[in-house]
């Protein structure tokens, strides 16, 4: 229990008759981080905004820190930092002024404010622009200075929600470096993303779906333990027409598509090749390569959505 | 907790001097309404177009006609010939009262017999023609007093009045309607510039998500409340000041009771106005609607059903009980009684309580249902 930062059991929230979060437990070990995954509207925000006391949960409870989140929402605040996809900072207001303007309201002064303005500015890379209004910043600066302005207060515990979306690749790529930065000064991250690659640099994961809590651990369990049959990668040109096919065979447990290659699980590998070969060899299919691969957390998540959505019909 | 109402504070101003709209609603708004209102909004039913169709043509007419054309309450046009003459310059608005002397006047009041003098009004403007022929009788009538005594003394009779009628008009002597309305101006800025600069400052705050990022901070929702209110206070009674020194240089109005009731009334129905503008904003998410909805809860009553141009006693009764919901309706008792009479609190007492509760329960609610949606 004591190496818990986050124990979340049977969180629910209901709107009306709408169950948003079904019965979600987990728990999230100090300094790790911790990946919350889920296509959009699958609960994740919702959660998060229980977990950061800006929604009260139907039943269940959450504690963060130690203190419980319904009874104890003040000491929860200040152990925490927030940040949204919406980099909630007054595009009105210069770099320094949102910097003073968060640090105020959570009580910083004097030297501390400074000092810990000299950072963000570091951090942020925006040290000579603090005079610029935030209006004229592009997307990871924004991206970088909300992830500041929120931890400017030096929580233990920092939640991001979606915190990449809407940046290009080199700036989400800076942006998990800092992350990382984070979890080795024993800081717990826990972030929501639906970008699958980024969640291979998460310690944890959980993958929820329509409300539901539908796996956890982490990425190689993940994988070693949902996906025990052999996955072939096919080239071909047309994708779409040799999906029809292949997705008819009874031999074939699972295929999607990864962009121009279909990703085939079968139960062997060496059958499971001579059969798609021989499936596929007329030439309007424009075969290419067959070859084993090591399956990526996006096979794991579309198997486990494909299963959970079956169960469902 | 001023340690942390200050961040806010600052904030607010630093993004109110960034925007020129906000300000501009808050400063320039209020100076261009007393302006406006002040010189173009005007009720005295004065230099009213007159012609005059005098049939009789004698000194004694012309003796009549004499008080008619001898004041600023009308402006004699010139003589006319007939009816249709009189009725072509109704339609054509080049006059709207017409005095109708007989052929028999001059004859029947050396006579010493009852005359008639007729008088033609175009009511189409009811408020003017009514005035206008008010005005009318109280000239014709003293005229008819002094007739009337010289008839006795020729006679040989003692001059007697029965009853000599000696109205003195209090506080506005001129009947001034800039007095009357000026005063309640202020009422009527301050509660459209608080409703509708609040509902938009924190619903902005709301699209933008910063709302969001303030709640997730050990800020209490009454310290948001009160960081986001405080400046626009503020500026309200900084605008109230204005028009009070404007209305002394422009339309010498002075305040002549005290100026601490005065401005503990304003105190109080900015804050009502305030509460109103946040309640609005936790009804809705969009500026737009932010906006209607401030326009309408503030404009029309404070405007209609207030007492600020027409009189709440000639309203029908259920507008007269509507017209409870308007703060404005309290606010204008005080200020034209403080600016206008010099009453003090112990008159105005009742007009404080209403507006304490007011403002009170538009900040309890508002903060209540800002908590509900936080925790």
């Amino acid at each position: 229990m004591n190496d818990h930062a986050i124990v979340v059991q049977d969180l629910t929230k209901r709107f009306g008759k709408f169950t948003a979060v079904d019965h979600v437990s987990f728990n999230v070990r100090r300094g790790e981080i911790f990946g919350f995954l889920g296509a959009n509207g699958a609960g994740k925000s919702t959660t998060i905004r229980m977990l950061c006391g800006l929604l009260s949960p139907t039943s269940g409870r959450a504690s963060i820190g130690g203190h419980d989140v319904t009874t104890q929402p003040e000491q929860v605040k200040l152990n925490i930092g927030y940040m949204s996809q919406r980099f909630s900072l007054y595009d009105d207001l210069t770099v320094e002024q949102n910097i003073r303007f968060y640090g105020g309201v959570y009580g910083l002064q004097n030297d501390r404010l400074e000092e810990r303005m000299a950072w963000v500015l570091k951090m942020a890379d925006l040290k000579g622009r603090e005079g610029s209004l935030t209006k004229t910043l592009s997307g990871g600066w924004k991206q970088r200075l909300a992830l500041g302005c929120a931890i400017l207060h030096q929580p233990r515990i920092v939640f991001l929600d979606e915190p990449t979306g809407g940046v290009d690749p080199i700036s989400r790529r800076n942006f998990w470096e800092l992350i990382n930065q984070l979890s080795d000064q024993g800081i717990t991250v826990l972030v929501t993303t639906h970008f699958l690659d980024e969640a291979e640099y998460c310690n944890n994961i959980i993958l929820i779906n329509a409300g539901k809590l539908i796996a956890g651990g982490t990425p190689s369990q993940l994988k070693r333990d949902y996906i025990v049959h052999p996955i072939l990668e096919v080239t071909c040109q047309k994708v779409v027409d040799a999906l029809e096919i292949v997705r008819a065979q009874p031999w074939v447990l699972e295929v999607s598509v990864f962009g121009t290659r279909l990703h085939v699980m079968v139960k062997d590998e060496h059958e499971g090749a001579s059969q798609l070969s021989a499936l596929l060899a007329a030439p309007t299919f424009g075969l290419g390569t067959i070859q084993r691969i090591v399956p990526s957390l996006e096979d794991v998540f579309l198997y486990l959505l494909d299963r959970d959505d079956g169960g469902k019909a | 907790m001023y340690r942390l109402l200050r961040p806010i504070i600052i904030k607010e101003f630093r993004q109110i001097r960034r925007d020129p709209t906000s300000l501009g609603m808050l400063l320039v708004l209020p100076t261009a309404l007393i302006i406006f209102v002040g010189y173009a909004l005007n009720f005295d039913v004065k230099h009213v177009p007159l012609v005059i169709f005098d049939q009789s043509k004698t000194a004694e007419s012309r003796e009549l006609l004499e008080k008619f054309k001898r004041t600023d309450l009308f402006d004699y046009k010139f003589d006319v010939q007939g009816y249709e003459e009189i009725e072509q310059l109704f339609l054509h608005r080049q006059a709207t009262i017409a005095v109708v002397v007989p052929k028999a006047y001059a004859d029947d009041v050396l006579a010493g017999r009852d005359v008639r003098i007729q008088l033609l009004v175009d009511g189409s403007d009811g408020n003017t023609g009514g005035q206008a022929v008010a005005n009318a009788s109280r000239i014709t009538a003293e005229y008819s007093t002094r007739l009337a005594v010289d008839a006795i003394a020729r006679m040989g009779g003692r001059s007697y009045i029965p009853i000599d009628f000696q109205p003195r008009v209090w506080y506005n002597p001129d009947l001034l309607s800039r007095q009357f309305l000026v005063p309640g101006l202020i009422g009527f800025i301050l509660v459209l510039t608080a409703v509708i600069s609040t509902s938009m400052t924190v619903v902005r705050e709301k699209e933008r998500g910063t709302m969001e990022q303030i709640m997730v901070s050990p800020l209490r929702p009454i310290q948001v409340i009160m960081g986001k209110t405080l400046p626009y206070l503020l500026i309200s009674l900084l605008g109230a000041t204005a028009i009070l020194i404007l209305g002394y240089v422009l339309f010498d109005i002075h305040v002549r009771g005290s100026l601490i009731v005065l401005y503990g009334g304003i105190l109080l129905i900015v804050l009502g106005a305030l509460g109103q503008g946040l309640l609005v904003s936790t009804v809705t998410d969009s500026q737009q609607v932010a906006f209607l909805i401030s326009v309408f809860s503030s404009l029309l009553p404070s405007f209609l059903l207030s007492g600020f141009i027409f009189p709440v006693s000639s309203m029908p009764l259920v507008l007269q009980l509507l017209s409870n919901l308007a703060v404005n309706k309290f606010f204008l008792v005080v200020v034209r009684g403080v600016m206008l009479k010099g009453v003090g609190i112990d008159v105005v007492w009742p007009q404080f309580v209403y507006m304490g509760i007011f403002a009170a329960l538009m900040l309890g609610i508002s903060t209540r249902r800002m908590q509900k949606r936080a925790a």
